[in-house]
């Protein structure tokens, strides 16, 4: 029977997960940087000697790799030109002319991947309606182009102001170009057709950036795989959480970038199918940082817009900004390595730095001097030092102690349980803190939401962090460690189309808008059906408008059904506008003009999702194995808490908190206030008690 | 220590990091709804909370410094007023008063009590600039504040949850934008409605009566550690002066800084008495942007509140340009006021490592005009210079500084008003020679497609005063503002562009710091190949020929 095998780069391990019908298998191998390829063949050699199975069983290989987001922030990227519109040079460099920190006068920012001698211009200009001022200057062009040769160029971006409304000028620069200098040219009416230069022209000279470094790998890897007998075709995995083709993948790179966290969302939003869960939020912890996703109906929640390499990690406006469909992430700089202290105002903070896996929390021993949050969980008695990763690695209480001793409690007057326990709820809050302000945001409730914690960091903290947040339900599922691999094995082949057109909304239709949309599904269509193969009438498509009262310079997303040739489409899509605004923003305006400026069109294959009921059909109280020395920092008081070894817990099996489920990839903590459940599939619901069931 | 006090110093940090959250949730709302350029594109607002007594307990992190302490000098007004318990809930204070809110009468500011358990607790308030507010419309042209729009005093927006009708009947009859100005109201009333509701959230969370004992230990927390910054800092007066060009005539910016103690005051005595044109300065609006000067190089890293504050006096003398008394017009206050930090901060430079001068003020030419239709059409772009270099690395190029703006995608401006966009690249040779050169400010053509003549409003300085290195580095390359068809074309005020003729803006660079002859011949060569600098520019500041 046929296999499918996820496998994801990251910047420490390869994971690989094995499926079929029935069984999962799954490991970590060391991530080869030099040849990304071979750690890919090692890992799905040894995942294939666990299940028994040979290479030529497999027949899906799903690949998502940090590789090009690594290239950029390395800039290890191809020596890349820029080709542009005269009086138009520095774009790139000049940015939005902002600062991304109000008091920092000395904040770094970050260097334009085309140095200004490799920016060339030309003369040609367009309107915004894509009508032309100035024709292309087509002498000038070659005359360019015997110059990006001279120089010894190895990537093209053409980016033409208002390129988005008519793509001919980059077009007719592009056949130029690409006769001239030989190798495939990124063009920006391709790679971002979107209004707003500077994010254009950053995402096209991205694109043109990755493409030689990307491609290369790809073909390495297609043929290593293909000598070794991979029968079934390689998809590769989208930042939008959706796959792709390899070809696709090797014009559009850009469009690789944050496939792993994706792969981690799409693992939450299969879980919300199987069980029905509407409104979710999926919250993943691991060393250095936390993300959430909030996933609707079964569906990830998917934002246009990004930053790559930013120079204050988590600083926004310190990054390159990257403009296609991608998973609506926060990351925030709070895991179990962060490191905490204190600041001027003698506040407990967290983050956003960490102290990696080498030399890692103080516990370790392995150096590390400064406390962690890891650390404080040891402190506080929620780690048990003598089975961590499951009884491989010794932590050491005293170290740690130490630390925090020697840091936190020493500025803040705090005993040393009451220091971690500090560091533990202030944790908790900037967590919860990123979450309210995005759900803010992106203008949806947070409560209520059904809370899915996986990475090796998330249990320890989930139920206080869903506390903070009123939410009432979290789940905890297993293989939490390869979440990312194995929600490759859940993503449905889809791909997103993005362009600006800007029209004022009123009733009647917009045939304009018609036109562009039907291209864009036959083009996203063809895109999606060499992938999937299937019926026509099998592919669903999805519609969104940006829209926004006429003078506001922000939009909000609203979906519709086709019809924009329709003379009830425009009253149709300004209903549906003020509705979302309403629930938004919690009022709407009466008198004022409407318009959309961009339109998404999304095809996707269906994705197979079988229901499973959440409760087990055996409910038993659980035994605990031991018991546990934990300290209640809200009381400030030690107490004696049960212990349960998770993998020795059969489904069905539920037990109130306090309490502390053990396994060997992370440790369940189940506070007074919840009680924990074991369900099908081997999920860990913790509900709070006298909330919603 | 007792258990108990630990645990109640955990959960004051705790509420701390909460009310900033809070605040920072509806400033980004307001940016995300509001009509006016200024407010969504650059921050130009702010939300605050403060406490029984009137003090600013905590700020949002989106705001602009003119604004920032503004604010928390307006609401002990409005508390004067209205005392707090004499507020029921659905009451909700207004106004734009210029010499009470922040400056100039195009920002509201609105201010709505916090109940808790049926006893008001504090208010939460908002600062943002809204798109219209009659007369002249934004720019310097105003001879009083009576040309500039109208003021509405300190009164009720809301009371008891009924809307004052009457008032917005005013605003509909006075604004040319009539929906927007009114929508952005609401939405700084729903935003200040939906944090009181948080912010009571809060109090049952950690089961407390009101915020007095966390805002105590917030407020004197702050206080202490600003105080001993300062203390640290040598005793002294320290003096500095700046040259600007005006409105129709230069004007002289002077500070001494008194470094006393654990205290700092800020005097601008001697500075030019107040312009007969809108570019006067409000008390308020001196104090926020001189403030906010020292905290870009003392405390960089401590929040925004009463405790902050306090510390720090500024004092100018009535009538002059940075204390406008009424009826002075100061509708582009920020013309001054944007160049206050680098008057501060070359004050500090003998006893703190402060940059060279920048170009300051943020270039926002106003445009207007007629639609081939023959409706009227305005539109308003940020555009930044160079800023000045620093001891150990290179000034930042057509950066904003001291304001938040972000500059507008010439593709979105050109889809809002029929203006062409000539040429928007960086300006060679005008960052200011130096061991480390001054950022380059930028080069602008714009022209007309609408019907007759572009009128823009020019709010322009640093054309006749450079922006100064410091430590031997050169001053920046000065703005240049002029026609290509050689008509002449002032820095300030509402002018037309004939169709056919091109304006043209040079926007000044950031100056150098050290000495020009100790820069790194690598660091030269690379400007010359990335063309920052001509090689003929070359050879005149760094005194020798480099090939590139």
């Amino acid at each position: 029977m046929s296999l499918k095998v996820g496998v994801d780069i990251g910047g420490t391990f390869t994971d690989v997960a094995i499926e079929d019908r029935t069984q999962r298998w799954s490991l970590k191998v060391p991530t080869t940087h030099a040849a990304p390829e071979e750690g890919v063949l090692i890992g799905v050699e040894q995942a294939l000697a666990l299940a028994g199975r040979p290479f030529s069983d497999v027949g899906l290989l799903v690949h998502g790799t940090t590789l090009a987001t690594n290239a950029l922030i390395e800039r290890k990227g191809a020596k890349t030109a820029l080709l542009t519109t005269a009086g138009f040079r520095d774009v790139l460099e000049m940015g939005n002319e902002g600062r991304f920190d109000q008091y920092d006068i000395r904040a770094v920012k970050p260097r334009p991947i085309v140095p200004r001698h490799l920016r060339y211009t030309v003369d040609e200009r367009l309107r915004f309606d894509g009508s032309i001022v100035k024709p292309l200057n087509v002498a000038e062009v070659r005359a360019v182009g015997q110059r990006m040769r001279e120089a010894g160029i190895e990537a093209l971006a053409i980016a033409f102001l208002h390129s988005y409304a008519n793509g001919a000028h980059e077009v007719q620069a592009k056949n130029i170009l690409e006769a001239e200098l030989g190798f495939p040219v990124s063009t920006s009416h391709e790679v971002s057709p979107q209004m707003r230069e500077y994010e254009r022209v950053s995402t096209t000279c991205a694109n043109a950036y990755l493409q030689p470094v990307v491609s290369q790998y790809l073909i390495r890897l297609e043929h290593a795989l293909n000598e070794k007998g991979l029968a079934g075709p390689m998809l590769m995995i989208l930042s939008s959480g959706g796959l792709t083709t390899v070809d696709t993948a090797s014009r559009y790179p850009i469009r690789l970038l944050e496939s792993g966290p994706a792969g981690g969302a799409i693992f939450a939003s299969d879980i919300a199918r199987r069980l029905r869960l509407d409104s979710v939020l999926s919250f993943d912890v691991g060393g250095t940082t936390a993300k959430f996703c909030m996933v609707d109906a079964g569906e990830v929640h998917h934002s246009h817009t990004f930053e790559v390499a930013r120079t204050y990690r988590f600083k926004k406006g310190s990054g390159l900004p990257i403009r296609v469909p991608v998973v609506d992430l926060v990351e925030i700089g709070a895991g179990g390595g962060s490191i905490t202290r204190v600041d001027a105002l003698g506040r407990v903070v967290v983050g956003p730095d960490s102290a990696g896996s080498e030399p890692g929390p103080a516990c370790y021993a392995k150096g590390g001097a400064e406390p962690t949050v890891t650390d404080c969980d040891l402190v506080l008695g929620k780690l048990d030092p003598d089975s961590f990763a499951g009884g491989s690695m010794k932590l050491d209480r005293d170290r740690a102690v130490d630390a925090l001793n020697a840091t936190v409690a020493k500025r803040t007057d705090l005993s040393v349980e009451n220091a971690a326990f500090a560091v533990a709820e202030i944790v908790s809050e900037t967590m919860a803190s990123a979450a309210r302000v995005h759900a803010a945001e992106v203008g949806t409730d947070i409560e209520k939401r059904t809370l899915i914690a996986f990475g090796g960091a998330a249990p320890l903290h989930a139920a206080r962090f869903a506390d903070k947040l009123n939410i009432d339900t979290v789940i905890v599922p297993s293989g939490a460690g390869v979440g990312s691999a194995i929600g490759f094995l859940r993503a449905p082949i889809s791909y997103e189309l993005v362009r600006s057109i800007s029209v004022r909304v009123q009733s009647g239709p917009l045939p304009v808008v018609a036109a562009a949309l039907t291209e864009m599904e036959i083009h996203a269509g063809e895109i999606v059906h060499k992938a999937a193969d299937l019926n026509l009438d099998a592919y669903i498509v999805k519609r969104s408008a940006h829209m926004r009262y006429v003078g506001q310079g922000h939009e909000i997303e609203v979906s519709f059904e086709h019809g924009a040739s329709d003379a009830t489409f425009g009253q149709r899509l300004c209903d549906e506008f003020q509705r979302t605004y309403v629930q938004t923003y919690g009022h709407a305006l009466k008198n004022a003009a409407i318009e959309a400026t961009t339109w998404t069109v999304k095809v996707s294959a269906p994705i197979d999702s079988p229901l499973v009921n959440a409760a087990a059909p055996d409910p038993h109280i659980a035994a605990p194995n031991r018991q546990r020395q934990v300290f209640d920092g809200a009381n400030g008081v030690w107490e004696t808490w049960p212990e349960y070894d998770r993998m020795s817990l059969r489904d069905g099996a539920f037990g109130a908190g306090p309490a502390i489920l053990a396994e060997a990839e992370t440790t369940t903590v189940v506070p007074a206030n919840f009680r924990f459940t074991i369900g099908t599939q081997g999920l860990v619901w913790l509900n709070r008690i006298g909330g919603d069931q | 220590m007792t258990a108990p006090s630990q645990q109640d110093r955990i959960k004051t940090d705790l509420i701390w990091q909460r009310l900033i959250t809070i605040l920072e949730d509806q400033a980004q709302t307001l940016v995300r709804t509001a009509f006016s350029t200024a407010t969504r594109e650059s921050g130009d607002l702010s939300a605050g909370f403060f406490d029984r007594r009137g003090r600013m307990v905590a700020q949002a992190v989106t705001g602009t410094p003119g604004h920032v302490n503004a604010m928390a000098l307006a609401v002990e007004h409005f508390l004067e007023k209205f005392p707090l318990d004499g507020l029921q809930p659905g009451d909700v204070l207004v106004s734009n008063d210029p010499w009470i809110c922040s400056g100039h009468l195009h920002d509201f500011t609105v201010v709505t009590p916090v109940f808790h358990r049926a006893k008001a607790v504090g208010a939460v308030a908002n600062t943002i600039h809204v798109v219209d507010i009659g007369g002249l419309g934004f720019g310097p042209d105003g001879r009083d504040v009576f040309e500039e729009g109208f003021c509405v005093p300190i009164c009720k927006l809301s009371a008891g949850g009924a809307i004052n009708e009457l008032l917005l009947e005013f605003v509909r009859n006075n604004v040319r934008e009539p929906e927007q100005v009114v929508g952005d109201l609401y939405s700084s009333m729903i935003g200040n409605e939906s944090a009181a509701r948080k912010l009571s959230v809060l109090l049952e969370e950690f089961d407390y009566q009101d915020f007095e004992t966390v805002s105590d230990s917030i407020i004197a927390r702050t206080k202490r550690t600003v105080e001993e910054r300062v203390f640290a800092l040598q005793d002294g007066v320290y003096s500095n002066a700046v040259r600007l060009d005006g409105y129709d005539s230069e004007i002289e910016l002077k500070l001494a800084v008194r470094v006393q103690g654990s205290k700092m005051k800020l005097d601008f005595a001697g500075s030019s008495p107040a312009s007969s044109r809108g570019i006067n300065v409000v008390l308020n609006y001196t104090t926020a942007y001189a403030v906010f000067g020292v905290n870009c190089v003392l405390n960089p890293d401590i929040p925004c509140n009463y405790g902050s504050l306090y510390p720090i006096d500024v004092i100018a003398q009535p009538n002059t340009v940075l204390n406008a008394m009424r009826p002075s017009a100061v509708s582009a206050r920020h013309m001054i006021g944007h160049l206050l930090p680098d008057l501060v901060l070359g004050a500090l430079s003998g006893i703190l490592p402060v940059p060279a001068e920048g170009a300051g003020l943020i270039w926002n030419p106003s445009l207007r005009g007629r639609l081939p239709s023959g409706s009227a059409f305005a539109a308003v772009t940020f555009n930044a210079g160079g800023a000045g270099a620093h001891h150990d690395r290179d000034g930042w190029s057509t950066t904003a500084f001291p304001s938040g703006v972000k500059s507008m995608p010439v593709e979105a401006v050109e889809a809002t008003v029929p203006v062409l966009f000539v040429r928007k690249e960086l300006r060679p040779d005008s960052g200011g020679a130096g061991q480390f050169r001054g950022g380059l400010g930028q080069i602008m053509e714009i022209v007309g497609e609408g019907q007759g003549p572009l009128l823009v409003n020019a709010m322009f300085d640093r054309v006749l005063n450079a922006a100064a290195g410091r430590q031997g580095g050169l001053a920046g390359a000065k703005g240049g503002v002029w026609l290509a068809s050689g008509k002449p074309f002032r820095t300030k005020g509402l002018q037309e562009v004939q169709p056919g003729d091109t304006l043209v803006l040079e926007l000044p660079g950031g100056g150098g710091f050290g000495d020009p002859a100790k820069r790194c011949q690598e660091a030269i060569a690379s400007d010359i190949l990335e063309g920052y600098v001509t090689p003929e520019a070359a050879e005149a500041d760094y005194g020798k020929r480099i090939d590139a």
